[in-house]
């Protein structure tokens, strides 16, 4: 080995580091909750629940339009931050918003509704988070965009706000309506 | 009024860090002593100032002013006491400074406990470390200040502390790790400092060795309290998951057992110096990548703290630029340091080398195992996911042949040890290990069982060669026990350390193999067996807790008909958030745990629960223990109590500046 080579060996671990450096800050903008769900345009899971308010409801109860199903609970605290969103949504009516009581009391649901105001057309309550398990749910809150076939069409995970309305789910029910020529 | 006296001292306290970051830098250059000399003060002063920081955060959260936003997002009325106070550390700002504190906390035990140190040494390590901490404090001002007021108007209650984190594991864990963690910046310091200094030689790594010690000590405490934590509160009965942040700190713990094996090379024998340095680096690397891990949402985990990206990016900075700029001050000096003695191909020197290339091979394939699924995604897009069976494939094989060449390591010798002297030491205990670690398993087990005897024959290998050196040291002296007397702390801690090796080795393998569960549906009164034990399930009742409702069931355990254990697992709703949570119960034994984790309530009383039996667990965290012990007796080794003394001498050695010339006193090093 000559003298030259003996020294650049010594560069070798910076450089290594350098490259792990890029792969870092790279991967900082990868999201690995951004699940490619495997649910991502496959049909709803089957499901047979009652609602908050103890009603029964299953798959044929879906609107029968594009909709969005929100994961919350009462012990939520994001879930009020996008609260405000959801209630304007509820209340233009254009998008109904079908709620999932997750991994929460149903008391405690019924609670935090009456507080807050319920934006829900309803609220099926999953107080074992089985129907969350279904889903892949990571955790409240967590917003389905789903179509009028009742196929899942996006997944947001975390706060639904008016940025991400606007950013996210927006541009994606323009292209829901108006799909590219792409099979 | 009191926050903002909190976020006062955070300012004040990066003032000073700043200052401490370039003064005594500056004055080490230009040999200014005036400057050199500010590194004290100014380190006492920053450890005041973040100690305030800390405290009014903690008067916050103990008087539950939900103004602050970190105290409304993680605390809450109803928390007990102890848990307001932990409530600090439950989210990213408040462990930040938490994190930051102690890294203040070294500092200062630097700068009060290297009195026997050249001063421009240490101006160049407290002025490193004093970078580091300005930069950690720059972060909590920019990006996640843990004294922001939730405006306009405060919230009525708090969010309540995530219920995991209710729990003693949580007011130890995290501190602990923190401590060992941050440990490693003081000996990523003393590395910087030698490199700057061009002075990489025996004085150096006699300085870093009671710190590598200590650290590594606090780390392993940190990582088996996570473990054991995690044990009993996540209800799996798993004591370690290869989960993508509790890898990071095994990744320093590795490279740390590498640096006190090469610092002891390089004391003694002044080689490996390049190498002892990178590794000090690397150690560091390690504590600050499970930082920004943790810290970035890079990967998914059940530590993860919330994502943020601009935290992230700021945390890879600190991380590029105090690592980069490390390894690259590497790459410029270490090409000039030369080794000073050889040796020869069975010496201890030799043992040493292959411990660490094991180690740090280990090291890196945890490493490369928990950020794979990342470097996959980042080039093709999508998720995989590595469980632990690649990390167990990499990870059993290595750890048997370290333990194998830990039981030749200490009985061979410097320089130079004959193939017929190790023969002759150690040829008899390799077969009487074997043979034991065949018979034993079989008499007790009534069955032969191949990792028992693996498990077994090695951990009775490390004793009985710990046995056979202690005989060897002190065969020459005039009684035993005058000859057990005249061996140093630093074997005393060397041995004992070993010791504990074996003792984790037989918890781990043991519980891997020979633990049992069932999970069943029980009516009251019901009975289920597993193994020689039955558990009869005795009905529930509903209590309450301080800030929670519960079922608590009540499980009787016998075995041949004489009762073992009464356990109360519980369910409970915890009042603030309403999350449900379960609570196992768990019978602790030396030789075996048991413990049952309730599942739902069902009609009639019924309960679904999961009972395990667990062999020998206990002694992973026993083993853990003993380790920790064995690295802090040694490092109190006599000869670095000495140093204060050797002052003089040292800043005498330093003016004629020559390399080597701060060799040990003679009588000293043994």
């Amino acid at each position: 080995m000559s003298k030259s080579v003996q020294k650049r060996i010594f560069f070798v671990p910076v450089a290594a580091f350098l490259l792990l450096v890029v792969f870092l800050w790279r991967g900082l903008y990868l999201d690995p909750t951004e699940l490619p769900s495997v649910l991502i345009d496959k049909p709803m899971p089957e499901f047979s629940m009652t609602t908050v308010e103890n009603q029964p409801v299953g798959n044929v109860d879906l609107p029968e339009q594009v909709f969005l199903l929100n994961v919350w609970g009462s012990y939520c605290l994001p879930c009020l931050v996008e609260h405000p969103t959801l209630m304007r949504l509820s209340e233009e009516g254009e998008f109904p918003v079908v709620g999932v009581n997750y991994k929460d009391r149903r008391q405690l649901a019924l609670d935090w509704l009456e507080r807050n105001g319920n934006p829900f057309a309803y609220s099926i309550l999953d107080e074992e988070g089985r129907f969350g398990i279904d889903l892949g749910v990571y955790g409240a809150p967590e917003t389905f965009l789903v179509d009028g076939e009742g196929v899942i069409r996006y997944r947001h995970v975390g706060v639904l706000d008016e940025s991400v309305w606007r950013d996210v789910f927006a541009p994606a029910i323009d292209e829901l309506r108006d799909p590219d020529p792409r099979p | 009024m009191i926050p903002e006296f909190g976020q006062f001292s955070l300012i004040l306290a990066f003032c000073l860090s700043v200052l401490l970051g370039t003064l005594p830098l500056a004055g080490a250059a230009t040999g200014n002593g005036l400057w050199m000399g500010l590194g004290r003060p100014l380190s006492a002063g920053l450890f005041v100032f973040l100690g305030i920081c800390l405290f009014i955060l903690g008067h916050a959260f103990v008087t539950d002013d939900f103004s602050v936003r970190v105290v409304a997002a993680q605390s809450n009325s109803l928390l007990p006491m102890q848990y307001k106070m932990t409530a600090l550390w439950g989210g990213h700002e408040g462990s930040f400074l938490l994190w930051t504190f102690m890294l203040s906390g070294w500092i200062f035990a630097v700068s009060v406990f290297s009195g026997s140190m050249p001063r421009e040494f240490v101006a160049r390590v407290l002025g490193v470390l004093g970078l580091l901490c300005a930069s950690y404090i720059l972060f909590m001002l920019a990006t996640s200040n843990p004294f922001d007021r939730m405006a306009p108007v405060p919230p009525a209650d708090g969010a309540d502390l995530n219920t995991a984190l209710q729990d003693i594991g949580f007011i130890l864990h995290p501190p602990t790790l923190y401590m060992g963690y941050v440990g490693y910046s003081v000996v990523f310091a003393f590395a910087i400092a030698a490199l700057l200094s061009g002075r990489l030689d025996a004085a150096w790594a006699r300085w870093s060795r009671p710190w590598a010690n200590v650290s590594w000590a606090i780390l392993t405490i940190g990582i088996a309290l996570g473990s054991w934590w995690a044990y009993y509160e996540l209800g799996w009965g798993g004591w370690w998951a290869w989960d993508p942040v509790e890898n990071p700190p095994l990744i320093t713990w590795l490279f740390g057992a590498a640096l006190i094996h090469s610092l002891a090379v390089t004391e003694k024998r002044r080689v490996f110096k390049s190498w002892t340095v990178l590794l000090a680096i690397l150690a560091f690397a390690g504590s600050l990548l499970g930082t920004f891990i943790t810290r970035s949402g890079l990967l998914t985990s059940v530590h993860a703290f919330a994502s943020d990206p601009s935290r992230g990016v700021f945390i890879l900075g600190i991380l590029g630029i105090s690592v980069g700029g490390a390894l690259l001050l590497y790459a410029i000096r270490a090409p000039l340091i030369k080794s000073e003695f050889g040796f020869g191909s069975l010496s201890r020197e030799v043992f040493l080398l292959a411990n660490n290339i094991i180690l740090v091979v280990a090291a890196a394939s945890v490493f490369l195992g928990t950020l794979f699924p990342m470097f996959y995604q980042a080039l093709t897009g999508d998720l995989i996911s590595i469980g632990p069976p690649y990390f167990n494939l990499i990870f059993v094989p290595l750890m048997i042949v370290l333990v194998m060449l830990l039981g030749i390591g200490p009985i061979s010798r410097w320089k130079k040890t004959s193939g017929g002297y190790l023969r002759r030491q150690l040829g008899k205990l390799a077969l009487a290990s074997l043979a034991l670690g065949v018979a034993l398993p079989l008499i007790v087990l009534l069955e032969i069982s191949l990792p028992a005897t693996i498990a077994v024959a090695l951990a009775l290998w490390i004793v009985l060669t710990i046995s056979r050196d202690l005989l060897v040291k002190t065969a020459n002296k005039p009684g035993r026990w005058q000859g057990l007397r005249s061996l140093t702390y630093g074997y005393y801690g060397m041995q004992g350390a070993h010791f504990g090796v074996a003792i984790m080795l037989v918890g781990v393998a043991l519980t891997s193999w020979f633990s049992t569960e069932t999970s069943v549906l029980l009516r009251p009164g019901e009975t289920v067996a597993l193994g020689s034990y039955e558990f009869r399930f005795d009905g529930s009742e509903r209590i309450a807790g301080p800030n929670y409702q519960a079922d608590r069931a009540t499980v009787l355990v016998t075995r041949d008909g004489a009762p073992v254990a009464d356990l109360y697992p519980e369910l409970r709703v915890y009042l603030a958030s309403g999350t449900p949570s379960t609570e196992m119960a768990i019978d602790a034994g030396l030789m075996r745990d048991l413990f049952v984790t309730p599942g739902e309530i069902r009609d009639n009383g019924a309960w679904t629960m999961t009972v395990y039996v667990k062999p020998f667990v206990r002694w992973i965290w026993l083993g853990a223990i003993i380790m920790s012990l064995g690295a802090t007796l040694a490092a109190t080794d006599r000869r670095y109590r000495k140093l204060a003394g050797r002052r003089r001498e040292s800043v005498v050695a330093d003016i004629t500046g020559g390399q080597g010339s701060l060799q040990p006193a003679p009588g000293v090093s043994p």
